[in-house]
């Protein structure tokens, strides 16, 4: 009885030392943080596995909390236990986790990899650079899909940005991102404000009672998705005719899902997605986290994603690299946002002005909503 | 006896010792022992739940970063009159420059920025600017230089923002969290469009009080057949509500989207048999209706459960006691059952609305912009914003509305009146 006791005791005991020391594996497992889903298969294939071929010694875990990556890093580090090694964020993210010091910063020149023909990636990736903690891995962009086959609209379709608007000509709900980014700004350029003059207006607050009263007229049309699969799903659903997301989720709507949606691409909003790795690593986990992400941006790699999901790559070197979807077999340079034929008409999402103004416009955005 | 019962002495034990002392010692033991096997759960409290919550109220105060960032200019700045109309001195922009060019080096410079960008809208990107410019700027003359890189360096808002703000203390939180704001003219609501939070409290007050009745009227007919019904088939019943209560908050909530949206279920249904318009269909979700009636379901264990464990403790012979001196059955159940299973509604109703008043996931689902609660703005702060000071704020007055409502509640019906079970 006493032996069998002390068995159960020890046993306890190791187990117990096994999970308060997850730092025993640190030597091969590196964890990094992304999006889940569709996204985080095509990092796995494109990046992932052709990295762990290459070091077999290392083992990637992937862990799905991008969304809540900007909280967490900063309970982390107030714990001063960062346990992520690379983490998926988008541009604005990766500015407020920089200027909140959670981030590392990064010299492109010296940490990351020339483009083929010898290029410098501080010009390989040119403007993408928009933070110093910064490394740019896809451009996508926000836009509308809307169904095809909607009886109340006859045989007219939408043309650009505007229809959204236009609950006359075409009827029905729409989905828009609950939050103030992307939704003023098309509903400044309807309301007739020039494409240029769009943040000097919005910087005003008569600026931003105009984009909420052009807002308001569509107010009981709108349903609001937080998440980027609520629209696609609503679509192929049909309880909306129209909405925003990302345009990667529209295309595996539209192609894989072969539903009767197309794409808006009218003023679609373009954004940034790329990697930052934690600030206060230990030397050895930052030289392995410098050494997968150089791998992982080069240009070749960068081209690889694009052939599981219709997001552009951020340098310009990978652009003439990027070929067919692995699966489906289709030519994917017309399926991406920075195609010239889809991108007549474009913003680029203003991180300084909303970096400085989100606050404020949210706060008012949400008193909007909630009246 | 006679040799414990000493005619004038104190009374002793069997080894001597004074009695009362004897009792005290063995007492103490007792509790000393009592005591040990408390304190691992009570250690446990401490510093899974009360230091957190010391934690959380004390940001909601803190201004630590601001007057530890700049401890200079927070000094310089305490000479400047904000009422004179004008910037402050060259001092004052010294002080500045000592201040940024050490933050620049530890990188705190924009960690300071976010925090007043929270008040005033403009300062993250200007101290950011000037994070990057500061290297090339040269000794004396520092207001003219600083003027130069940006003109709002020379704009009073930017210097009352760093005044109000430069103690290690601040109500600014708080105030934002009522809708309020500290400006020169004292504190002030803010302008009609930026007011949230009181609306948004009383909301969530409003609908978690609909939400506890609803579960009462729903819940007390389902716990009076449970308990009602034999062992056997009560049991049997009893797995219909604990199911439920077992199955993920997230599935049972997208069960109800797939039950409620316009193209879903109840509508459809409603359309086949000719009860509404295919164009008309009812919006029951989006909205606080939708909120209502998932929230509903997800707590009504919550409320069947003491309900169910009081009405069993309910003898029904009280019931025989009453029909059999003539009471009807309604005045029977009315002034005899009834009043018994109160210490139940009780318990379920402060349950019931503790929990919906601090609910986030399911409102944030269902809820659309009108069925929202004041803790999906709280998840904001504290995983979007990072704005926690203000996330904190919110947290202590969504806690100080429950220990009033507790205290309320127990001068209206006292808290000995609740009962699970």
């Amino acid at each position: 009885m006493i032996t069998k006791l002390k068995y159960a005791i020890a046993a306890g005991t190791f187990a117990i030392a096994a999970a308060l020391a997850p730092h025993a594996a640190e030597a091969d497992t590196m964890t990094i943080v992304s999006w889940g889903g569709a996204y985080s298969k095509s990092q796995l294939r494109a990046y992932h596995e052709p990295y762990m071929k290459k070091n077999p010694g290392v083992k990637i875990i992937n862990d799905e909390s991008s969304a809540e990556a900007v909280a967490k890093l900063r309970a982390m580090a107030e714990a001063k236990n960062t346990t992520w090694d690379v983490v998926d964020v988008v541009a604005a993210d990766a500015i407020r986790l920089c200027d909140e010091g959670l981030a590392m910063t990064i010299d492109p020149d010296k940490h990351l990899a020339k483009a083929p023909d010898g290029t410098p990636a501080s010009k390989d990736f040119g403007d993408l650079l928009v933070s110093e903690c910064f490394i740019p891995q896809i451009v996508y962009s926000t836009t509308f899909g809307y169904r095809t086959n909607v009886k109340e609209w006859g045989s007219k379709e939408p043309k650009d940005v505007c229809a959204v608007f236009d609950t006359k000509n075409f009827p029905g709900k729409r989905s828009l991102e609950k939050r103030p980014v992307n939704n003023l700004e098309w509903a400044l350029l309807c309301d007739g404000v020039a494409p240029n003059k769009v943040y000097n207006v919005l910087g005003t607050p008569a600026g931003i009672d105009q984009a909420l009263k052009k807002l308001a007229t569509i107010k009981d049309h709108i349903i609001w998705w937080s998440a980027g699969a609520e629209t696609p799903q609503r679509l192929a659903d049909g309880q909306i005719v129209m909405g925003s997301t990302y345009n990667g989720r529209l295309f595996s709507v539209i192609e894989e899902q072969k539903q009767p949606v197309k794409m808006l691409w009218d003023w679609q909003v373009f954004d940034l997605d790329g990697w930052i790795i934690p600030a206060g690593l230990s030397d050895a986990r930052k030289k392995r986290a410098l050494d997968y992400v150089k791998f992982a941006t080069d240009t070749q790699r960068l081209a690889d994603q694009a052939k599981y999901i219709s997001y552009g790559p951020a340098r310009k070197s990978s652009a003439p690299l990027v070929g067919k979807h692995a699966d489906l077999g289709i030519d994917m340079a017309p399926h991406m946002p920075t195609d010239p034929k889809n991108a007549k008409t474009t913003l680029l999402y203003n991180y300084e002005f909303w970096a400085d103004n989100r606050d404020d416009i949210d706060a008012k955005f949400q008193a909007w909503l909630t009246k | 006896m006679s040799d414990l019962q000493t005619a004038d002495g104190p009374l002793l034990a069997a080894d001597g010792t004074s009695l009362k002392a004897s009792i005290s010692r063995a007492l103490r033991r007792q509790k000393i022992r009592a005591l040990l096997l408390v304190a691992p759960l009570f250690l446990f409290i401490c510093i899974t739940f009360l230091a957190p919550i010391a934690d959380m109220l004390f940001r909601s105060v803190e201004n630590n970063i601001v007057p530890e960032t700049l401890p200079q200019t927070t000094q310089a700045i305490q000479a400047w009159d904000p009422k004179s109309g004008e910037a402050p001195g060259e001092a004052v922009y010294a002080a500045l420059y000592a201040d940024l060019k050490v933050a620049v080096k530890a990188r705190n410079h924009t960690k300071v920025a976010s925090r007043l960008n929270y008040e005033t809208p403009g300062i993250a990107s200007l101290f950011r600017k000037s994070g990057r410019r500061i290297k090339k700027m040269k000794d004396g003359n520092y207001k003219e230089q600083f003027l130069k890189m940006d003109k709002n360096w020379g704009k009073l808002f930017v210097w009352e923002t760093i005044h109000r703000f430069s103690g290690p203390y601040t109500s600014g939180y708080f105030l934002s969290s009522v809708d309020a704001e500290k400006t020169s003219e004292g504190v002030l609501l803010k302008p009609e469009d930026e007011r949230l939070y009181l609306y948004l409290l009383w909301r969530t007050m409003l609908l978690s009080v609909v939400i506890t009745i609803t579960c009462v009227l729903l819940g007390y007919p389902i716990a009076y057949i449970l308990a009602d019904l034999p062992l056997r088939t009560s049991n049997l019943l009893m797995i219909l509500v604990l199911l439920p209560f077992w199955t993920s908050l997230l599935v049972r909530t997208s069960s109800w989207i797939v039950l409620l949206q316009e193209q879903g279920v109840i509508n459809d249904f409603l359309v086949m048999l000719g009860i509404i318009d295919d164009q008309s269909r009812l919006t029951l979700m989006y909205n606080e209706t939708g909120t209502v009636i998932a929230m509903t379901h997800i707590l009504l264990p919550f409320m069947i459960l003491p309900l169910f464990s009081v009405m069993k403790t309910v003898s029904p012979s009280y019931m025989r006691a009453a029909k059999s001196l003539g009471a009807s059955d309604w005045t029977a159940f009315w002034r005899v059952y009834f009043p018994n299973t109160i210490p139940g509604i009780g318990a379920g109703g402060v349950l019931v609305f503790i929990l919906a008043i601090g609910y986030y996931i399911t409102p944030e689902l269902v809820g659309g912009t009108s069925g929202i609660f004041i803790s999906n703005r709280i998840a904001y702060h504290i995983s979007s914003s990072l704005n926690w000071g203000l996330g904190a704020a919110l947290g202590v007055m969504l806690l100080g509305v429950v220990l009033v409502m507790y205290f309320i509640y127990d001068k209206i019906v006292g808290i000995d009146n609740v009962k699970l079970g």
